[in-house]
C-alpha cells in the first residue's frame, strides 16, 4: 500500500437539525447513479415483447383515444392546432413528469435491500428513477417530430429550449418524488395516494385542453393569468407546444412561475430528504 | 497521522422497539396527534433499546480483528454504524481510510440482469469506479468460475454461481478497511477455501477488517484480536484466543478450569474428601479452552484419612445439555477396583487423548467411588471446559461439524475397478 497519499477521514456523529445537503458527495456517487438509470431502463423493458415500443405506443393509444372523445365528440379547443398533435406534444411530456414522480415515490422503498446493506447517499435512488423515464422520452419524441412533418408544421427556433423545458420537468418531478419518496418510507399511505395524484394532477394541468381557455376566467376573477403556472406542470406543458409546434401562446409568464415553484419543490424536497434520510435503515 | 484505522468513542444506538420493522401509517400518526391532548400524564415514551451502549475502542491499521458475541449483542448494528448505513444515537467514531462494507453478499444484484450486467452494478453500489471495475472484470469473472455464463441473465444461475459471482465482486473491493459480517458461511467446501484465502490475502496486504462472526474457528484463524460485545456493551478487548475463551466460557456459565474447595464444604466425607479438580493442558497448566488437537488432562487431588480403603476415582465428561458424553476410571491399573489407600493427599491425572471431543463446552464431574460400587465424594459440575476446532480435522469445511464426540477415524478409499461401457 502506499502510503504517500493520506486517507481520508471520515468522522461519524449523530446530526442533529438541518443535515448538510453534501451535494459533493452526490456528485462522487455519479457513476453509481448512471449504473441505477442504466438498470431501470434495461430491467424495464427486457423480457416485454415490445420492448422500448412501449414508450411510444402508451401516448399514442391514449392520444388515439383523447383525439377521438375530447377533440371530436366534446370538441376542445387545441390552440388552431390539430388535436392529435396538440395532445400528443402535451402528453409527452406528461408522462415524463407522472412516470418519474411514480417511480421515484416508491423508490426508496423498493431499494430496502439496498439501503439497509450498503452506504451511498440515498439522493440516488429517486433522482434515478426519475432520470431513467428521459430514455422514455427520447424514444417518444422522434414520434412527435414525425408527426410535425405529417402535418406540414415546421417548429420555430423555439424549438431551442425544448432542453430546458424538459429540464424543468426533471426539476418539477424530482421536487416531488423527493417529498413522496421520503414519506413513503414513514407513511405506506403515499403508495395508495400516488395513483390518484397523478390522475388529478393530469386534469389541472393543460394537456388535454389548452391553458388559453382558462386564463379569461382567471383575468374575470381578477387574478393573473401566470397564477396557474403554480402548477409546475403548466408551464412546461404549455412551453413544450409553444417550442415544438409553435403554438401561437406566449406562456413566458407561466413558464416562470412554473420555475419558481419547481425549484421551491426541488429544494424543500432536497432538505426534506436529507433530514430524514438518517432514520431510513432503520425503518424501511 | 497516528496509525489508528478507527476509533470509537462512547458509540450508542437507541432503537424504539420494534423499529426496525414496523412503519407508520398516515391515520395512526394523525389520530394520536388529535387524542394527545386527551391522553392523561402528556405524551408517553414508546419502549426503547440500547443495541449499542457506550461502545469504545480503536482498531489499529493492518489488524484484523473480529467481532464476537450472541445474538442481538449489538455486532450488526456496530458495523451498520461504521459503515454509515444507520446513524448513531450519541458518540463519535472515526474512521481513517476508505471504507467498503460486506454485510451480505449479491446486495443490489438483479435477476434479470446477466452476469457481466451485474458485475457492473454490484461493483458500482459496493463503491467501485467503472474503470476500476473494467480493470478487474476478467479476474473476477475467473475468481467466480462463471466464464461461460457472463451473459446469462443471473436467474438462470445455480445457488452457487450465483453466491461465487456475488462474493467475487465483493472481494475485489480494494478498501483500506473491510467490515464483513458472516458473509463466508455460504457456498459449498471448495469455494468457502477460496474465500477464506481470499480473506487472508486481503489481511496480508495491511488492510484493516473488522470480521462478525459466530464461527469461532474462523475469527480464530482470521484474526488477532477480538471485540466480544455483549447487550450491546464491550465486555472484552483482547488476543482473539483470550477472548474467544472467556465467550465460550460465558455461554456456559460455568465454574471455569479449576475448582478448589475449602474444608468445610468439600464433597466428601472424614474419610475421603475431594480437594481440587482442575483441567490442564499437557504442561499442567490449567486450561479453559483447549484446541481438539490438545489432549486434555483432567487432573483431581484428594485426601484420604481411612487406612486400606479401596478407592476408584472417575471422571464424568458431560455435554452443556446434560448428555453424558463418557466416564472414565483407571482400568489399566492391574489393581483396578481394589487398590488401597493409606491416608495422605493424592492427585491422579487422567488425559483424555486429543481428537475425542468435538468443539463445545463440557463439563466435568469428579468422583471418589469406593469398591467401584459406592460413591463416597461426587463434585458434579466440578470444572467446565470448552474445545475449540483449530482445523486440524476438518480441511477446508467451514461449516458445523455435527455429533457429539469427533474421533480422528481411519480411512481408506480406494478404486475397485472401471466402469463397464
Amino acid at each position: 500500500m502506499n502510503s504517500a497519499e493520506p486517507l481520508p477521514l471520515v468522522v461519524i456523529e449523530p446530526t442533529r437539525g438541518l443535515a448538510a445537503l453534501r451535494l459533493g458527495e452526490l456528485w462522487a456517487y455519479r457513476e453509481l447513479l448512471y449504473f441505477l438509470v442504466w438498470r431501470d431502463v434495461k430491467v424495464r423493458y427486457k423480457q416485454t415483447a415490445l420492448g422500448a415500443a412501449w414508450a411510444i405506443l402508451q401516448p399514442l393509444m391514449t392520444v388515439a383515444v383523447f383525439t377521438v372523445f375530447f377533440g371530436r365528440l366534446a370538441g376542445i379547443a387545441s390552440d388552431g392546432l390539430p388535436y392529435p398533435l396538440f395532445s400528443y406534444a402535451g402528453l409527452l411530456v406528461w408522462t415524463f413528469f407522472a412516470q418519474g414522480l411514480s417511480q421515484s415515490s416508491n423508490s426508496v422503498v423498493g431499494s430496502a435491500q439496498l439501503i439497509t446493506k450498503v452506504y451511498f447517499p440515498r439522493l440516488v435512488i429517486p433522482i434515478a428513477a426519475v432520470l431513467s423515464g428521459l430514455v422514455d422520452l427520447a424514444v417518444a419524441l422522434p414520434v412527435l417530430a414525425a408527426m410535425l412533418w405529417y402535418y406540414g408544421i415546421w417548429p420555430s427556433l423555439a424549438v431551442l429550449t425544448v432542453p430546458l423545458l424538459a429540464l424543468l420537468a426533471l426539476v418539477a418531478a424530482t421536487g416531488v418524488g423527493l417529498w413522496l419518496s421520503a414519506l413513503n418510507v414513514e407513511y405506506r399511505d403515499v403508495r395508495h395516494v400516488v395513483p390518484f395524484l397523478v390522475q388529478l394532477w393530469l386534469f389541472v394541468t393543460p394537456v388535454i385542453y389548452p391553458a388559453s381557455t382558462l386564463a379569461p376566467r382567471l383575468q374575470r376573477l381578477g387574478l393573473p393569468p401566470w397564477l396557474w403556472g403554480i402548477n409546475p406542470m403548466t408551464g412546461v406543458v404549455e412551453g413544450f407546444r409553444w417550442a415544438m409546434l409553435d403554438a401561437p401562446t406566449s406562456p413566458g409568464s407561466l413558464i416562470a412561475a412554473s420555475t419558481v415553484t419547481s425549484l421551491a419543490l426541488l429544494i424543500s424536497g432536497v432538505y426534506y430528504f436529507r433530514r430524514v434520510e438518517r432514520s431510513f435503515a432503520d425503518v424501511v | 497521522m497516528t496509525d489508528v484505522a478507527i476509533r470509537v468513542q462512547g458509540l450508542s444506538k437507541l432503537y424504539r422497539i420494534g423499529e426496525r420493522q414496523r412503519y407508520k401509517s398516515l391515520r395512526e400518526t394523525i389520530m394520536r396527534s388529535l387524542v394527545a391532548p386527551f391522553r392523561k400524564g402528556g405524551r408517553r415514551l414508546p419502549e426503547t433499546i440500547w443495541a449499542l451502549d457506550d461502545v469504545s475502542f480503536e482498531v489499529m491499521r493492518g489488524e484484523v480483528v473480529g467481532v464476537i458475541g450472541r445474538n442481538g449483542a449489538g455486532k450488526s448494528t456496530l458495523l451498520k454504524i461504521l459503515s454509515r448505513i444507520t446513524e448513531p444515537t450519541r458518540g463519535r467514531v472515526e474512521v481513517c481510510g476508505r471504507v467498503g462494507s460486506l454485510l451480505e453478499v449479491g446486495t443490489g444484484f438483479h435477476q434479470e440482469l446477466t452476469g457481466r450486467e451485474n458485475i457492473y452494478l454490484n461493483g458500482a453500489i459496493l463503491g467501485m469506479k467503472r474503470a476500476e471495475i473494467e480493470r478487474k472484470f476478467d479476474e473476477i469473472v475467473a475468481f467466480a468460475e462463471v466464464e461461460r455464463f457472463v451473459d446469462t441473465p443471473v436467474k438462470h444461475f445455480s445457488t452457487g454461481m450465483y453466491l461465487r459471482l456475488a462474493f467475487a465482486v465483493a472481494a475485489h473491493l480494494e478498501p483500506e478497511i473491510l467490515l464483513v459480517d458472516e458473509v463466508l458461511a455460504v457456498g459449498d467446501v471448495s469455494f468457502q477455501k477460496k474465500c477464506l484465502g481470499k480473506m487472508g490475502e486481503v489481511a496480508n496486504q495491511g488492510r484493516t477488517v473488522l470480521f462478525v462472526s459466530h464461527d469461532m474457528t474462523a475469527i480464530r484463524r482470521l484474526c488477532q484480536r477480538a471485540i466480544w460485545l455483549d447487550t450491546g456493551r464491550v465486555a472484552q478487548v483482547d488476543g482473539v484466543g483470550v477472548v474467544v475463551d472467556s465467550f465460550l466460557n460465558s455461554l456456559g456459565g460455568l465454574g471455569g478450569a479449576t475448582k478448589t474447595w475449602p474444608v468445610a464444604t468439600a464433597p466428601g466425607d472424614d474419610s475421603v474428601r475431594i480437594l481440587s479438580v482442575a483441567v490442564t493442558n499437557t504442561m499442567g497448566e490449567p486450561r479453559e479452552s483447549l484446541a481438539l488437537s490438545d489432549p486434555i488432562l483432567l487432573v483431581l487431588r484428594f485426601e484420604v484419612n481411612q487406612e486400606g480403603i479401596r478407592l476408584n476415582p472417575v471422571f464424568v465428561v458431560k455435554s452443556t445439555l446434560g448428555v453424558t458424553i463418557f466416564s472414565t476410571a483407571n482400568y489399566e491399573d492391574p489393581e483396578y477396583g481394589h487398590r488401597l489407600y493409606s491416608s495422605g493427599t493424592y492427585q491422579a491425572t487422567c488425559t483424555v487423548p486429543a481428537h475425542v471431543l468435538n468443539d463445545g463446552l463440557y463439563v466435568v464431574d469428579a468422583l471418589l467411588v469406593e469398591s467401584t460400587r459406592f460413591v463416597r465424594a461426587a463434585a458434579a459440575g466440578a470444572v467446565s471446559l470448552s474445545t475449540y476446532d483449530d482445523g486440524s480435522t476438518r480441511g477446508d469445511y467451514l461449516g458445523d461439524w455435527v455429533g457429539i464426540v469427533r474421533p480422528r477415524c481411519h480411512w481408506r478409499a480406494e478404486k475397485l475397478g472401471r466402469l463397464r461401457d
